[in-house]
C-alpha cells in the first residue's frame, strides 16, 4: 500500500512538472496557433538561473531558495518575452519557419548552456527540508515531490483565476476561440500573446527550479527532454485547452511512474512507462483526435 | 431658396485590390460613403461585398487606399482601425460561444461609458440572458449580441455584414429596427441580401459585380429601374 501511495505522489509530482511546462505551451498554441519547440529552454533557463542565484546568495534557507525561485521566474519571463518579440512575432502565421526557428533555437541554446556550464549535470544546492521525507499513509514521500505538487496547484489556481476574472484572461479565452474577431473589437491580441508567452516562461522556469529539486541536479538537456512529454500532454489534453493540459499532465505523470516502477520490478525494464505514454498518445489520437478536452475542428 | 448642402465624405475607398490565394477578388474597387445615414453595399453572391468589409478592417491583405475622415487605414493594424471608431457586425455573427453574453459585451467595451442603456433598451432579452453562454443562444439572439457589440461604443461608422441572414421574419424586423436606431448614432455601411431591408434602411447604394463597382447612386433610383436591378442584383426592382 505504501508503495502505491509513494508512486501516486511521485507520479503527481512528475505530472506537476509536466503541467508547469505544458500550460504555457497550450495557451500559446490556443491563442496564436504557435507550436514553440523552444519552450523547453525556459525550463533550462529556470533551472540554471535558480542555481546561479542560489550558489551566490550568502544567506540561509529558506530565503536563499525563495529568492532563487523568484529570480528564476523573472529571468524566465524576460527570456520568454524576448523570444516572442524577436523570433516568434516576425514569423507569425509562417508555421514552417516558426518550427525551424524554434527547433534551431532549442538546439543552439542547449549547446550554449553546455559551452558555458559544461555538458554534465550540476548538483543543485537544495534546501535541507526539500531533501527530507513526510510520512503519508505509511509511505515516506520526498518533500520535493510535495513541493512540486503544491507549486503546480498554486500556479493552476492563479492561472485559472487570471483567465476567469481579468480582462486579459477574457481576451485570451476569446482569442483561443476566434482571434481575428477579438482584433475586430479593437483589441491588440499581440500584446495578450506576449503576456501569455511571458507567463508560460515563468511557469516553465518554475518547472526548471522544481525539476532541479526533483532530480537533484540541473542538466542542459532537461528542457528538451521534458518538452517531449509536455507536447504529449498538450496533445492528449487537447491543443489549446488549459484544463485539458492539467488533466493530461496528471494522467501522463501517474501512468509513467506506475508502469516504470512495476515494469522495472517484474521485467527489469524501466523505460516501459515512457513507452506507455506514447501508446496512450496513439490511442487518444485514434479515439479522439482533438484530445480529451479539445474542440473538434470542422 | 435654401443654400446647397455639401455632404461630407466619411469613408473613401480607392482602387482597392484583394487577392485571396490565386483569386483576384476585388479588382480596383472605389466608392465613397457619405457621413450620416445608411449606404448599402449590394451585389450578387461572390461579388466581393464581404471581402470589401474585411479589407476596410484589415482582416484580409489589400492594396489601394482606404481613408476614414482623410486618415489612411491601409497601413494600420485592425485593432487601431477599430479604435478610430469603426464598429463591425460580421456575416457569421462570430460571437464567442464559450463566453457568457455579459463577457461578450464586456470584451467589446472600448469607451469609458459603454452604452448599455441603449443596448438593453433595444435588446431587453440580452439583459435577462447576461449569464447564459452565448453559444446556447438562438440564431436571432446571437445576432442581437453581434449588433449590441457594435452599438456599445461611439462609432464613426459601423460595417454591418448581412445582419438578417438566416433569421426568422420576426427577427429580421427586429434586426432592421435595431439598425435603424443604430443609424441615428453612426453611419452604416450595410451589406444586405434582403433587398426589402436594404431599401427600407439605406439611402445610398454601391453595387459590386465580379469585384468591381458596377453602380453607385440612390437606392430608390436603382430599385425604380427594373432592368438595372435585374442586371446587377438578379431581381426585378419593385
Amino acid at each position: 500500500m505504501s508503495t502505491v501511495i509513494l508512486l501516486l505522489v511521485t507520479g503527481l509530482g512528475l505530472g506537476a512538472l509536466y503541467f508547469l511546462i505544458a500550460s504555457g505551451l497550450s495557451l500559446t498554441y490556443g491563442l496564436m496557433r504557435v507550436l514553440n519547440f523552444a519552450h523547453g529552454i525556459f525550463l533550462t533557463v529556470g533551472g540554471y538561473a535558480s542555481w546561479w542565484i542560489a550558489v551566490r546568495l550568502p544567506i540561509g534557507e529558506p530565503w536563499r531558495f525563495l529568492i532563487a525561485l523568484a529570480g528564476c521566474m523573472v529571468v524566465g519571463a524576460i527570456v520568454a518575452a524576448a523570444v516572442e518579440v524577436s523570433l516568434i512575432r516576425p514569423l507569425y502565421r509562417r508555421h514552417i519557419e516558426q518550427v525551424l526557428v524554434t527547433v534551431g533555437l532549442a538546439l543552439a541554446f542547449t549547446a550554449l548552456v553546455q559551452g558555458i556550464f559544461g555538458p554534465d549535470p550540476i548538483s543543485y544546492p537544495a534546501p535541507g527540508w526539500t531533501q527530507g521525507v513526510t510520512q503519508l499513509a505509511g509511505a515516506n514521500i520526498p518533500n520535493s515531490r510535495l513541493l512540486a505538487i503544491a507549486v503546480a496547484a498554486a500556479v493552476f489556481l492563479l492561472l485559472a483565476a487570471f483567465l476567469r476574472f481579468t480582462r486579459w484572461g477574457l481576451i485570451v479565452r476569446a482569442g483561443v476561440e476566434n482571434r481575428s474577431m477579438v482584433t475586430a473589437l479593437g483589441i491588440d491580441v499581440q500584446r495578450a500573446f506576449t503576456l501569455i508567452f511571458a507567463l508560460g516562461g515563468v511557469a516553465a522556469a518554475l518547472a526548471g527550479a522544481l525539476g532541479a529539486l526533483y532530480f537533484g541536479n540541473i542538466d542542459p538537456q532537461r528542457g528538451t527532454a521534458t518538452l517531449i512529454f509536455a507536447f504529449i500532454v498538450i496533445v492528449i489534453g487537447g491543443l489549446g485547452s488549459f484544463t485539458g493540459s492539467v488533466l493530461a499532465a496528471v494522467v501522463v505523470g501517474l501512468l509513467q511512474q506506475f508502469i516504470n516502477y512495476y515494469s522495472s520490478v517484474y521485467w527489469g525494464f524501466s523505460a516501459a512507462g515512457d513507452l506507455s505514454v506514447v501508446l496512450l498518445l496513439a490511442v487518444v489520437l485514434l479515439w479522439r483526435p482533438q484530445g480529451l478536452l479539445g474542440r473538434s475542428v470542422g | 431658396m435654401s443654400a446647397p448642402t455639401t455632404i461630407r465624405t466619411l469613408l473613401e475607398v480607392e482602387d482597392l485590390h484583394v487577392h485571396l490565394g490565386e483569386s483576384h477578388i476585388l479588382q480596383g474597387v472605389s466608392f465613397k460613403v457619405p457621413a450620416g445615414g445608411v449606404t448599402a453595399l449590394l451585389g450578387r453572391n461572390g461579388a466581393g461585398k464581404t471581402t470589401t468589409i474585411k479589407a476596410i478592417l484589415g482582416l484580409v491583405g489589400r492594396s489601394g487606399s482606404i481613408r476614414l475622415l482623410e486618415r489612411e487605414l491601409t497601413r494600420m493594424p485592425t485593432h487601431q482601425i477599430v479604435r478610430l471608431g469603426v464598429g463591425y457586425v460580421p456575416e457569421e455573427r462570430e460571437i464567442f460561444s464559450e463566453l457568457s453574453v455579459a463577457e461578450n459585451l464586456k470584451l467589446a467595451e472600448r469607451d469609458k461609458k459603454p452604452r448599455y442603456d441603449l443596448v438593453f433598451e433595444l435588446f431587453p432579452e440580452l439583459k435577462q440572458r447576461r449569464a447564459q453562454a452565448a453559444g446556447s443562444l438562438s440564431g436571432g439572439q446571437q445576432q442581437m449580441v453581434a449588433i449590441a457589440r457594435a452599438l456599445l461604443n461611439e462609432n464613426q461608422i459601423i460595417l454591418v455584414d448581412e445582419p438578417t441572414k438566416g433569421l426568422s421574419p420576426l427577427m429580421v424586423t427586429n434586426a432592421a429596427s435595431a439598425l435603424k436606431r443604430a443609424a441615428q448614432a453612426a453611419t452604416l455601411l450595410l451589406v444586405e441580401q434582403n433587398l426589402q431591408v436594404a431599401r427600407t434602411l439605406a439611402e445610398k447604394v454601391v453595387v459590386l459585380d465580379q469585384g468591381r463597382v458596377a453602380y453607385t447612386g440612390d437606392v430608390a433610383e436603382l430599385m425604380a429601374d427594373p432592368a438595372l436591378a435585374r442586371r446587377y442584383l438578379g431581381v426585378g426592382g419593385h
